[in-house]
């Protein structure tokens, strides 16, 4: 450590006495006071979604009939293209976290690169961010039967009100419909010939997802589908959006002339929290 | 390179060259790690029906390797492991209650809120 840098340091963080709370810069802890609020507004949004789920829990869609397109591939697919998107934010979490090792060696080279690379990781899973809200707003091509006002008697006997509720077709020919409720055996009840019929003169068909109807499911999915993965995809773009700002400063030599990298350091601690909150929203919105 | 309260704090964190290959040798292995899990999650998802698992051990599954995965970005990525044990405790702890206690409360009110649905229904 040269004198050159210490000067520096008491200038522009906590000054005098060269100590400090915790031992840790200014920056860096605020950037940590500041993810842990973050975090906070994050875990708010999963837990109304919990609340929401389980107040609803009898007609919830799920997630693995949802997202079950990958690109140019037919058929189904589930879990694969988010489990590809997941992989790819960590890939870029590994660059990140690699540009602030080469930082510690004042390896300008080495941080540019890694940095570059981290950008090109954040860009493609916004990508395909973009590409999975496309196919959930515009839906299957067969499209559901929102039911209309009425009634229909569960296999043990209770009666369920239908109104608004979505009926999915159960194959290609559209004879068969799978109604919200699941049976004791986990799947979905299915009704065919004149109750098809019935439901279809007495429903609205409805394609795709939108923030009043949803043809998966309950409406309240799409909007918790909208605002969680909106709110990360922004934090994500945000991310990329100041991750370029701090290369270009890398190029610039800026971190180089002023003796320390600390700057990658904090803008990887919000990189890593982008990461680390998509590991949850991939749990509890896709798998559990 | 650990921090402590007694010694003079520094922006410049250095380290040599025999370090910085250690320390790329731990971020491949967590990499590999975090991986595996990842992997491993969307196993289960797929095929824990025709594996004929039951779901409550999935699902509690599933949380258990998210925490574990939530660790080690935490704790080697944002190298959390380097700060002073104070620091630590300041940031986990309180979010963890305020985080577990809404989480408990709001599952427990839905699930009344569906029974008393059912009642008026």
């Amino acid at each position: 450590m040269s004198a050159n840098t210490h000067a520096v340091d008491a200038k522009t963080a906590w000054g005098g006495g060269g100590k400090a709370p915790f031992g840790m810069s200014y920056g860096k802890m605020m950037m940590w006071f500041f993810l842990v609020s973050d975090a906070l507004t994050f875990a708010g949004f999963l837990a109304s979604y919990g609340f929401m789920r389980h107040r609803f829990y009898d007609i919830w869609p799920s997630a693995e009939n949802v997202f079950t397109h990958f690109p140019f591939m037919h058929g189904d697919h589930p879990l694969i293209y988010v489990a590809l998107m997941t992989f790819i934010l960590i890939m870029s979490s590994v660059t990140m976290v690699l540009a602030v090792e080469a930082g510690h060696r004042m390896d300008k080279k080495g941080v540019s690169f890694w940095m570059g690379m981290t950008i090109i990781g954040g860009l493609i899973f916004v990508g395909s961010q973009a590409w999975e809200w496309y196919h959930f707003i515009h839906g299957t091509e067969w499209g559901a039967i929102e039911m209309g006002v009425g009634n229909f008697t569960m296999p043990d006997g209770s009666v369920k009100q239908t109104s608004g509720l979505m009926a999915r077709w159960a194959n290609e020919t559209k004879d068969i419909l799978a109604l919200p409720w699941k049976d004791l055996s986990g799947e979905y009840i299915k009704v065919s010939g004149t109750q098809v019929a019935e439901i279809v003169n007495n429903g609205k068909e409805v394609f795709g997802a939108n923030m009043v109807r949803n043809e998966y499911g309950h409406p309240l999915f799409a909007n918790f589908f909208f605002f969680i993965t909106g709110f990360h995809g922004t934090h994500v773009f945000s991310g990329v959006v100041l991750n370029f700002i701090i290369f270009l400063n890398v190029l610039k030599g800026t971190y180089q002339k002023r003796g320390h990298y600390e700057m990658v350091e904090k803008v990887g601690l919000y990189w890593h929290f982008v990461d680390l909150v998509w590991v949850f929203v991939f749990t509890f919105f896709y798998l559990v | 390179m650990i921090h402590s309260e007694n010694e003079h704090y520094e922006f410049a964190v250095h380290h040599s060259e025999e370090d910085g290959k250690k320390v790329r040798k731990m971020i491949w292995n967590i990499f590999w790690v975090l991986l595996g899990i990842t992997a491993l999650e969307v196993m289960l998802g797929i095929f824990w029906k025709s594996w004929g698992l039951n779901w409550g051990l999935i699902k509690t599954t599933f949380i258990f390797l998210t925490l574990l995965k939530a660790y080690f970005i935490v704790a080697y990525y944002m190298h959390m492991r380097d700060e002073v044990k104070s620091f630590i405790f300041t940031v986990i702890v309180p979010y963890s209650i305020f985080v577990i206690y809404t989480v408990l409360i709001l599952i427990n009110e839905a699930l009344a809120l569906f029974d008393f649905d059912a009642l008026y229904r």
